[in-house]
């Protein structure tokens, strides 16, 4: 089927030029089950932003009662019901479900299928000149797959005792004995990570045959280096996680012991299984995915900075191929570092050893990549664009939140840290404003691809700046919280003395996290308005050198009015000698 | 409890170990500070000097940057540094040298949702038998009623009672799901696994009234699963343990009047508190300031 819609799009795109195959496809098979990478790409876009909002709401929610614990929440305490919020005071049950659901949402629903099929869906085969994927039906059951997951996910909500309330991580033996929202979690992982392997299966062979002629290995843009070493992580993480998710939806509905030992007794009952199982078992197999999965969520967001910033520097990544050997290395590494999430669970001193180690060893190719970008800048020309200012501030966020990574990696600082709000601090100054602030660099730098217009320049400076002094408002203090020593997930913190030490700083975060829902605003009205009343552009507004510029904006079905042949290196900008300061790759003479 | 000593970095550190962690977080945050200075200097240098302006343009030739191997080099030398020059060896230090079984009180924890159960050997320095085929509501150990090494064992609830200057090896374990053994101001966290034992010490060095918070999400009631820990000096440790050791059993005049000091009525009636091993309580909280 592949080479059969490939020959058909590479004749359309020679033949008939773009969007136009001679016959018009009814709304539903071009918008709805459309095999189109770039249909599939936007439809993974849009439904990750929608999940982000959703989750970011979830959390804004908890902000209430860890702010003002015990407080009837205005409005929206009356609405949600008496079982979740009695007097409109959250219900503790109710608190768990938010945050179990708030992570797990996060990650994946919103980011990775952002990050990953959205933007590798649609950016990846137009940089490498492909006219669409290498399965495209495939790709159209990836998406067909992911998306009802999300909807069990979601309606996991309804579920008789809510959804999952046991931590995005799940641990057993508490999920298993938790409510049916777990059971719906289970599944929904089931059905996500089948999609996320579909998805990987067809990046690898996408990237691997579909290359312009030309696009040598080490012409490929970064981006797509990036991606293909993040689709081998999802295709050799995700599949014990999926195992592991079967066998802990056998142990709750089956009865079955994988992760129960024996000898439980839960309120005062035993429980009647048979026991024998581990619970640690299951730590190992989901940190077995859930490391990698980290680097799944940050390799394609320093795929994206590095476009972005070579194009606004006007000059040539510094260390282009240093980067692809690091983030090679980071993926290869980022099988071995797991059980550094688990050093409290009381593992031997030569285990904690050689995982501490391993964590130290992988922060090396972490350190070359910042320094890389960094370089990047040094002799440039920048252009403080919007992409550019999310790429800009990615930078020092990653930074903080790489290096305080060090003192949970090693483990006798962790003693102290682990479990705190300071890994909490930690992995979201990874995530959110290192990750998304890549994501929005992204939707900023594409979205002229992808709809032939530009979004608001004003509207998107004000999302920046409105963005970075809340987020840094919201995460910040965390540091100070988990040096105090407070424990995560509490749902109410000044139940201990340290936690009413720090509370005031609570009420600092949650306005923060208010705040940056608030700037969500101004980039949900620019995106939308932008289709409409956005500067119309051409082909190349940024005056960019990768294949994707070569494409229409939009580009049509098969992508490529002729077939894009490579001349040069990915990010040839301020060539001496040349009129422009950029050289295309697709372009013969500069 | 003293409230004033909680503020917004490292609480207070009472225990014998601690010092080595504390001093490592510490030099953490210095090296991590230095690196983001350092390198946030020269991010706000390269955005200003190389903004896109009138006349301006970009170099071509890459920079043949020699300063940034020397950073990324010492960057890995400081790091090997603090993971094999501190880190490893106080973990190791740690983990590896608990102190002298014989010299330890010893203290069996386990936890359910959402209390923390101890057991004390007491007198004869060894735990009655424990069966969770026996535990109730009266009973939340699961204590073997029959077993002789349990007569004098105290049990306790969310009350965690250690003198200071005395090396504690509690042995923690769990009876549903997990939790996590977390005393912040003794820099002691231990996962407590259903199935599993796990043996942690401390040797406080200042008396007090402290907190022991879950540290791992185990349900509705993780928020509220908290126990008071009791820094005791040798006396007050002594007093609490006479007045909580449980009462002897049957008659124990007849039974057992070599147990009763002269002077000392024995009858559980006469008693300043009675403490059954079911009902534990503690002094009131002002003796503890």
């Amino acid at each position: 089927m592949s080479v059969d819609t490939h020959a058909h799009a590479t004749d359309s795109a020679h033949g008939h030029g773009h969007g136009d195959h001679g016959h018009e496809l009814p709304f539903w098979r071009k918008y709805i089950f459309s095999v189109d990478h770039k249909v599939i790409g936007i439809q993974y876009a849009v439904t990750a932003l929608v999940f982000l909002f959703f989750g970011f709401c979830l959390m804004m929610m908890m902000r209430w009662q860890l702010a003002y614990p015990g407080q009837p929440l205005p409005v929206l305490g009356k609405l949600l019901g008496e079982n979740n919020m009695p007097g409109g005071v959250m219900a503790p049950e109710f608190y768990n479900q938010l945050g179990a659901m708030h992570g797990t949402i996060m990650v994946f629903l919103g980011v990775v299928p952002l990050a990953v099929g959205g933007f590798g869906n649609f950016v990846m085969p137009l940089q490498i000149g492909a006219p669409d994927m290498a399965f495209p039906r495939l790709n159209l059951a990836s998406y067909w797959i992911f998306l009802p997951g999300c909807i069990l996910m979601i309606a996991s909500f309804l579920a008789p005792g809510g959804a999952a309330q046991s931590g995005w991580t799940s641990y057993p033996p508490l999920s298993v004995i938790a409510p049916a929202g777990q059971t719906f979690w289970l599944l929904s992982m089931v059905l996500i990570i089948t999609s996320s392997l579909l998805g990987s299966i067809n990046f690898i062979v996408t990237i691997v045959h579909m290359r312009a002629k030309g696009l040598t290995f080490w012409r490929l843009p970064f981006f797509v280096h990036a991606q293909l070493v993040t689709s081998f992580l999802l295709l050799l993480a995700f599949p014990p996680l999926e195992a592991a998710s079967v066998l802990q939806l056998m142990d709750r509905v089956a009865h079955t012991s994988f992760f129960l030992p024996s000898g439980l007794v839960v309120s005062g009952e035993q429980l009647k299984v048979a026991g024998g199982g581990s619970p640690l078992l299951w730590q190992h197999l989901f940190w077995f995915l859930a490391h990698p999965e980290v680097y799944v969520l940050i390799l394609p967001a320093m795929g994206i900075i590095a476009e972005v910033i070579a194009n606004n520097t006007r000059k040539p990544l510094w260390g282009y191929r240093l980067l692809v050997y690091s983030v090679i290395f980071l993926g290869f590494m980022s099988f071995v570092v797991w059980a550094h999430h688990m050093f409290m669970t009381g593992m031997g001193t030569t285990m904690s050893t050689f995982f501490q180690t391993t964590t130290m060893i992988i922060s090396i190719p972490s350190v070359i990549i910042l320094t890389c970008f960094l370089m990047s800048l040094y002799g440039g020309n920048i252009r403080f664009t919007t992409p550019m200012l999310f790429a800009t501030a990615f930078l020092p966020m990653f930074a903080i939140g790489g290096l305080t990574g060090l003192p949970l990696g090693l483990t006798a600082s962790d003693i102290y840290l682990h479990d705190t709000f300071y890994v909490i601090g930690h992995f979201h100054y990874v995530v959110a404003p290192g990750t998304l602030f890549a994501l929005f660099a992204g939707i900023y730098y594409w979205y002229p691809k992808a709809t032939g217009r530009q979004m608001s320049p004003l509207l998107g400076k004000l999302h920046f700046w409105f963005s970075f002094v809340f987020i840094n408002f919201v995460f910040m203090p965390m540091f100070f919280q988990g040096m105090a020593g407070l424990s995560r997930r509490l749902y109410d913190p000044t139940v201990y003395a340290h936690g009413r030490g720090v509370q005031a700083l609570n009420v600092v975060i949650s306005w923060g996290a208010w705040g940056l829902g608030l700037s969500q605003l101004i980039f949900i009205v620019n995106f939308f308005m932008s289709l409409k009343t956005g500067e119309k552009v051409a082909e190349n507004p940024w005056h960019s050198t990768t294949l994707e510029w070569a494409a229409p904006s939009p580009p049509g079905h098969g992508n490529f009015l002729t077939e894009p042949v490579v001349y040069r290196e990915p990010y040839e900008y301020s060539v001496p000698g040349h009129a422009n300061d950029y050289s295309p790759q697709f372009v013969a003479e500069g | 409890m003293d409230e004033t000593v909680y503020g917004w970095w490292l609480p207070p550190d009472v225990s014998t170990h601690g010092a080595k962690i504390d001093q490592l977080i510490l030099i953490l945050h210095w090296f991590m500070a230095l690196l983001f200075v350092g390198w946030g200097i020269f991010f706000i240098y390269c955005l200003i000097k190389y903004r896109q302006r009138p006349g301006h343009s970009a170099v071509y030739a890459p920079i043949h940057a020699i300063a940034t191997k020397y950073i990324e080099g010492a960057v890995v030398v400081v790091e090997v540094f603090l993971l094999f020059g501190l880190s490893t060896p106080v973990w190791l230090a740690y983990k590896n040298s608990p102190p002298d079984d014989a010299k330890a009180l010893h203290i069996k924890l386990v936890a359910e949702q959402f209390a923390w159960n101890l057991q004390y050997p007491g007198k004869d320095k060894k735990f009655g038998r424990t069966d969770e085929g026996l535990i109730s509501g009266d009973n939340p150990l699961g204590v073997d009623p029959e077993d002789k090494d349990g007569k004098d064992d105290i049990i306790t609830v969310n009350q965690l009672h250690v003198p200071v200057h005395t090396p504690v090896i509690v042995e923690v374990s769990s009876k549903d799901v997990i939790h996590s053994f977390n005393i912040p101001v003794l820099r002691v966290k231990q996962d407590t696994i259903p199935g599993q034992r796990i043996p942690v010490w401390f040797e406080a060095t200042k008396a007090g009234h402290y907190e022991l918070a879950c540290a791992q999400l185990c349900g509705l009631g993780h928020y509220r699963m908290r126990a008071d820990v009791f820094i005791d000096t040798p006396e007050d440790y002594a007093k609490w343990e006479s007045e909580n050791a449980p009462p002897p059993q049957e008659a124990p005049a007849a039974a057992a009047p070599e147990n009763a000091p002269a002077g000392n009525s024995p009858g559980p009636d006469t008693r300043p508190q009675d403490h059954g091993p079911s009902e534990p309580k503690s002094p009131p909280l002002e003796q503890h300031k």
